[in-house]
């Protein structure tokens, strides 16, 4: 047993960091192999500029129209998102580690401040939980899937909040927090978190087509 | 809705009526096998990663639903909006490998053909961009091929095959009609020619078959418009003469690349600079956007403009002048072929505000506008579906009343027909008119000659 926690508190964590970026990249290269092989027709209307014009407007809070027709959830979402790449990132105790590793560190956000945006995530994931339940229209797309991604995701930041804090069982906690951790960063390649990266690649095709060919803007 | 039962999973669905004969036909002669190979050999085969980006990132938040004048009509009813259109089609299909009910198709191909126009609106509210329009497409494809599209619709899918138009125009009555045209018009200018097959003209005029099968008026029309303009224009006697094609809204990709393809030969064959096409928004997007790629070409091979462009460069360049503005306040309404399919929707205003003298926005516009509710192929599934297509735009209707013009301007045909449809239906006393029509009655009526 002290073996397996070993090992999922050491090189698991490395095995997940690599799994989540090649699998990123292996996930760009197959789609770019078979844009080639089955679709490439559609490099006669991708446009860097009209690929670019779209996912930066796409960026910007509130630029596009649709977006100001749902200000509660776009304002919510667009927190999240940035929350869930700054937090664990910016967190001093994952710096630490990190310097430990490899001897380099940046600067860390106040343990405090931390604390009140981990648990501003969680309120986010708990907002598009009851969102799913309760919007009729997106009641109606929802499966068990869907709520088990918004577990993958909360699971982190709750068994980190509750390590960091340790109210009980801290060792139990930090492997979870850790196994949990590992298991999101692990999915995102194969599952639809992979629109980290997909996204970016539909908003260019569309931005294009509506850039390109139809003239017209599509934000 | 009285219709409503509940499934397992307690999503609603509707239960489908038999509304349509050639669907129940259709339906009957299908296997399990045949159900299955196709709609797999469609998704597999027919694909690519394109689709398999847009099944597997979309993340089923629903934000499209707010863009779909289906779901808004409907009193938003989820089973309407785009993602859940997609769901009740392409998720089960996927899910159960092409091994789906009858039942299920009957309600697949009414969704697909007639509960969505293929407007792309939904498009501009999905954050990641995803064709939504294109996976109804792909239903319909399938439909296509499984031998179970309504009737009305593969009828003009029929005659196109069969004559190169949409409406069975046999080809003395196609000339006939240009005759007769030509022969009235002479009444208002005398030397005036509908000229036939003239090589090396600079404009070839094409227009959709509804004009000669009953809209004879705009055909004098737009050669008045012409030949006031001293515009050195030509008409093909030949089939190719009609630019729609709705085998593009039936997922018959084949046919559709023919009828491109005779299109566009026909301009080759005549040695005409451009090709101007009257006001219509699917013609405008099989001849500019759809049709050339089946046959090969990124771009159309030919200048292909709108008549709303042309209106616009013929008002400005002064080969057109107005003699009297219009009076009546007007409001338009964007075709989605024209405006969020090529941006014309500041040219169309440009063009409104040099014909008239009181114009009126509505909300939401320019590529943000609702479809008419019957582009993509609704309206041509015919009567008997014509009731539900006036429920599913009553936004149009409230859209429209709340400006409170008296002339409604759509600059396209499958436009034109649906909102008269809900003008009557929603008793919204508006006059909907081509700018054709505006044009004619306003400009001054002399030919044109330049330095004048």
């Amino acid at each position: 047993m002290n073996a397996f926690i070993d090992f999922i508190m050491g090189p698991m964590v490395w095995i997940a960091f690599l799994i989540f970026i090649l699998g990123l990249i292996l996930k760009i290269v197959l789609i770019i192999k078979d844009v080639n092989a089955r679709e490439s027709y559609i490099y006669s209307y991708m446009t860097l500029k009209h690929s670019l014009r779209s996912i930066f407007a796409w960026l910007i809070p509130f630029f596009p129209q649709s977006t100001r027709q749902s200000p509660v959830f776009y304002s919510i979402s667009y927190i999240f998102h940035l929350l869930l790449f700054i937090v664990p990132i910016f967190l001093t105790s994952h710096i630490v580690l990190v310097n430990e590793a490899f001897q380099v560190s940046w600067i860390a956000l106040d343990d405090g401040l931390a604390d009140i945006l981990t648990v501003m995530v969680v309120l986010a994931l708990v907002f598009f939980t009851i969102r799913r339940v309760m919007v009729p229209e997106v009641k109606y797309l929802t499966s068990t899937k869907d709520y088990i991604l918004i577990l993958i995701v909360a699971l982190p930041f709750i068994t980190g909040f509750l390590a960091y804090h340790q109210f009980f069982l801290y060792r139990p906690m930090v492997i979870a927090h850790v196994i949990s951790g590992e298991i999101m960063l692990i999915l995102i390649p194969f599952s639809r978190f992979s629109h980290m990266i997909v996204a970016p690649l539909t908003r260019a095709y569309m931005g294009s087509e509506f850039g390109n060919v139809r003239h017209a803007k599509d934000w | 809705m009285p219709n409503e039962i509940k499934t397992k999973d307690d999503s609603p669905v509707v239960k489908e009526r038999k509304t349509d004969e050639a669907v129940e036909a259709g339906l009957a002669r299908l296997t399990p096998e045949r159900i299955k190979n196709t709609i797999n050999q469609v998704l597999q085969k027919e694909t690519g990663p394109r689709f398999k980006a847009y099944v597997e990132t979309c993340m089923h938040c629903g934000l499209c639903a707010e863009a779909c004048l289906y779901f808004l009509s409907n009193d938003r009813d989820p089973a309407f909006s785009p993602a859940g259109k997609v769901k009740q089609t392409i998720w089960e299909m996927l899910e159960k490998k092409g091994e789906v009910s009858i039942d299920f198709l009957r309600r697949a191909v009414h969704i697909a053909q007639t509960q969505c126009n293929v407007c792309k609106r939904c498009s501009m509210y999905c954050p990641f961009g995803i064709d939504i329009a294109y996976l109804m497409l792909l239903v319909r494809r399938i439909c296509h091929k499984l031998e179970i599209t309504p009737l009305y619709i593969q009828d003009t899918v029929n005659s196109h095959s069969a004559t190169m138009n949409q409406m069975w125009v046999k080809e003395d009555e196609w000339i006939d009609t240009l005759q007769w045209q030509e022969e009235d018009a002479r009444e208002e200018f005398e030397n005036l020619r509908i000229p036939l097959d003239k090589e090396g003209a600079d404009v070839m005029y094409s227009v959709i078959a509804p004009e000669p099968k009953f809209q004879a008026g705009l055909l004098y029309q737009a050669a008045t418009i012409m030949h006031a303009a001293g515009i050195n224009w030509t008409m093909p006697s030949s089939p190719g003469w009609d630019n729609s094609n709705m085998a593009m809204f039936t997922g018959d990709n084949e046919i559709s690349g023919r009828i491109a393809r005779t299109f566009y030969e026909t301009a080759a064959r005549l040695k005409v600079k451009r090709i101007v096409m009257g006001e219509c928004g699917h013609a405008f997007r099989s001849t500019y956007d759809v049709g050339n790629r089946w046959i090969g070409w990124a771009m159309p091979p030919f200048e292909v403009v709108h008549a709303l462009e042309f209106y616009h460069e013929l008002l400005t360049s002064g080969r057109i002048k107005i003699a009297q503005k219009f009076k009546k306040t007007v409001t338009l309404h964007d075709p989605c072929n024209v405006s969020r399919g090529r941006g014309l929707h500041d040219m169309a205003r440009e063009v409104t505000n040099m014909l008239c003298e009181s114009f009126i926005e509505m909300t939401p516009n320019r590529e943000h506008n609702f479809c008419c509710g019957a582009g993509g192929g609704v309206i041509n599934c015919g009567p008997p579906y014509k009731g539900e297509r006036m429920v599913n735009n009553r936004v149009k209707a409230e859209q429209l009343k709340a400006t409170g013009a008296e002339v409604l301007i759509a600059p396209c045909h499958n436009c034109h027909s649906g909102l008269e449809d809900i003008v009557h239906h929603y008793d919204l006393n508006m006059e909907v008119k081509f700018l054709g029509d505006i044009i004619y009655e306003t400009m001054e009526k002399k030919i044109y000659k330049p330095g004048e």
